[in-house]
């Protein structure tokens, strides 16, 4: 979509994540309790890209939230690198499923937004340029959030939280609103600001050709209660085929352990 | 409710589609073009029909309808010779021609005919007369009472919206706050007049603590609810990209909340209005409010309906700032892009 830019020189510090025996009750307004999660542990290395998977109400984004620092598990604990995960911060982006721009700052501010929030604007003002062209959208620099498609939305949304560049970014199914071709070419542009600035990252998903296609690690996740049924490495080289025999083969198994493989499915090994 | 919807200008498109803008103007769009003119005209006429009220000749209404002549006669021809004058007058065109003959049909049920008892409805002439006559006093009046109504106005806006952001982010202040807010807030600010004017020292105090009182309780509970009802998302969002405390509250919480904030603010114009004509009638010497009740203690209703055309102007006059404004700040709301 772009060609490189200063964005994907700046190098950021990745830093490892860690969840051990992490389980999360949500209580809700008329006092039921939902285990949202239990007993998760799951450890994830600096640089790595892994995927979440599972069916609604799973607890992936749950999961996301308490990395984020938005919400303290019930038992258990996360870290960062060596340090205990105590609240939100920069180091941590995350980006929702529904993009959430602040309606009443143009494109370019929502972008700005991080920055200003940790004062850092006036040095790094230059930055915003090379994200808003990563994403391609220089030209709706001074729209509103409310005149931006779905799919330019969610791009802002990935800017916004680029920008601060966090040594872990949590994405919670970015891609879900886009149209299939924009979708693909936005999986690209995530996995080169990945491999150029080498985050880590957490996706949510639940395309499983998405997960394949990026990640190294598929986590699979069962619900009621949220738990890690299996994780699943992919080791196929980069960058990969969508239609290569492999592909449609893992995609195939995975589709079996998920029982979505349908009655007279076959893995394509012919 | 909701002030979203309504527009700044109060000259809206014609109900017909006349006003299409086409190269050579139709029959209907010449007669929308011709409406000011004939409408003069006719206002005119009438007022050349003998008077049967016993008061003295008409100088300035006559005047001031040749003049409005001359002036449609110039601007029907520019609208037949020119297309962008006539894209630009012909919405207005309506309207105009509606409030002469409206000024026409006065005329006619007071001086022409009489059919409206003396001293309580005099014609437009005596009206304008008194307009002309004390201009200085009433321009006088005019600013004491934008003086008032301004100092009491930003006061108490500045103190519902810190009040109301205040009570709508902490928890301590919503406990503590809300229910002096539910006690003091509903009581009218003029039930207060009596204890005002005894509690300061003078009455332009008294005035604007009244009116900021009357503007304080909307814009305190808007702001409330607007910034207790912000989307957790929003939040969460700016807490993920390192926002503090004071970024959250002034970048995040209040700008969500402005939609809210602008209808206190409508709410408490229009009480400081109710407020400040109150407060003139009962204490302070001076001002629009203070005339009326001077003008009607005379039996001057000429003075009377002098003032209360001027406050109709003032009044729409502030509403309509407090449009601009509020389109201003929420250009980003959908919708609300015209101004
Ligand atoms: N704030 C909350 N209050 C109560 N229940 C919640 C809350 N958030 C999530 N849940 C429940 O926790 C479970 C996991 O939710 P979630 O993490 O959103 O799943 P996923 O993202 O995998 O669809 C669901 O059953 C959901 O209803
Ligand atoms: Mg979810």
């Amino acid at each position: 979509m772009v060609g490189a830019t200063a964005a994907d020189d700046l190098q950021t510090k990745a830093s490892s994540l860690l969840v051990r025996n992490v389980s999360k009750v949500h209580v809700s307004a008329d006092g039921t309790h939902v285990a949202a999660l239990s007993d998760v542990s799951l450890s994830i290395a600096a640089g790595e890209l892994v995927s979440l998977v599972g069916p609604s109400g799973c607890g992936k984004s749950t999961l996301l939230r308490l990395i984020a620092g938005l919400d303290a598990p019930s038992s258990g604990e996360l870290r960062i690198g060596a340090n205990p995960i105590s609240g939100p911060s920069a180091e941590r982006g995350l980006v929702f499923q529904d993009p959430n721009l602040f309606p009443w700052l143009t494109v370019r501010r929502n972008i700005e937004s991080g920055l200003a929030a940790r004062n850092v604007l006036r040095e790094k003002r230059h930055d915003v340029d090379d994200f808003m062209r990563l994403v391609g959208l220089e030209s709706f620099a001074n729209a509103f959030p409310h005149q931006l498609s779905g799919g330019m939305a969610q791009r802002v949304a990935l800017a916004r939280a680029l920008v601060n560049h966090p040594r872990v970014l949590l994405l919670d199914e970015p891609l879900g609103a886009l149209d299939a071709f924009t979708r693909m070419r936005m999986q690209d542009e995530v996995l080169r600001l990945w491999q150029n600035r080498g985050t880590t990252m957490l996706l949510v998903t639940h395309d499983i050709d998405e997960a394949i296609y990026m990640s190294d690690r598929i986590v699979m996740m069962t619900p009621r209660p949220g738990r890690i049924e299996r994780i699943i490495e992919i080791n196929q080289p980069r960058p990969r085929q969508r239609n290569s025999s492999e592909f449609l083969e893992l995609r195939g198994r995975i589709l079996e352990m998920l029982h979505f493989a349908g009655e007279n499915a076959q893995a394509p090994n012919r | 409710m909701s002030m979203e919807g309504i527009s700044t200008s109060f000259v809206m498109s014609p109900p017909a589609k006349a006003a299409a803008p086409r190269r050579s103007p139709g029959p209907r769009a010449i007669l929308t073009a011709a409406a000011p003119f004939i409408a003069t005209s006719v206002a005119l006429a009438v007022d050349r029909l003998p008077s049967h009220q016993t008061t003295l000749p008409s100088h300035l209404y006559p005047l001031l309808l040749e003049i409005t002549l001359g002036l449609s006669l110039i601007a029907l021809l520019l609208q037949l010779a020119l297309a962008p004058v006539r894209t630009w007058f012909a919405p207005k065109a309506p309207l105009l021609a509606a409030f002469v003959l409206l000024l026409g049909f006065w005329d006619l049920i007071t001086l022409k005919l009489a059919l409206m008892p003396l001293p309580y409805f005099p014609g437009p002439d005596l009206v304008i007369q008194n307009l002309v006559d004390n201009w200085r006093m009433l321009a006088t009046c005019t600013g004491y009472s934008l003086l008032l109504l301004s100092v009491g106005f930003m006061v108490g806006a500045s103190l519902g919206v810190f009040c109301g952001v205040l009570i709508g982010w902490s928890i301590r202040f919503r406990y503590w706050g809300m229910p002096v807010l539910k006690v003091l807030g509903p009581i009218p600010a003029t039930a207060l007049v009596p204890l005002a004017l005894m509690l300061f020292p003078t009455a332009f105090i008294s005035g604007t603590s009244l009116i900021a009182l009357a503007v304080w309780f909307p814009v305190t509970m808007l702001t409330a609810s607007g910034i207790a009802n912000v989307r957790v998302s929003y939040l969460d969002v700016a807490r993920t990209l390192g926002a503090g405390r004071v970024f959250l509250i002034f970048r995040v919480a209040i700008p969500a909340a402005m939609p809210s904030i602008f209808i206190g603010l409508f709410m408490g114009l229009g009480a400081s209005f109710l407020t400040l004509i109150v407060a003139e009638t009962v204490g302070v010497r001076s001002g629009l409010g203070w005339y009326l009740a001077w003008a009607q203690q005379w039996a001057d209703y000429g003075k009377v309906y002098a003032v209360i055309v001027i406050m109709a102007f003032f009044f729409s006059g502030l509403m309509t700032l407090l449009f601009k404004l509020r389109d201003r700040v929420l250009v980003w709301q959908k919708g609300v892009i015209k101004w």
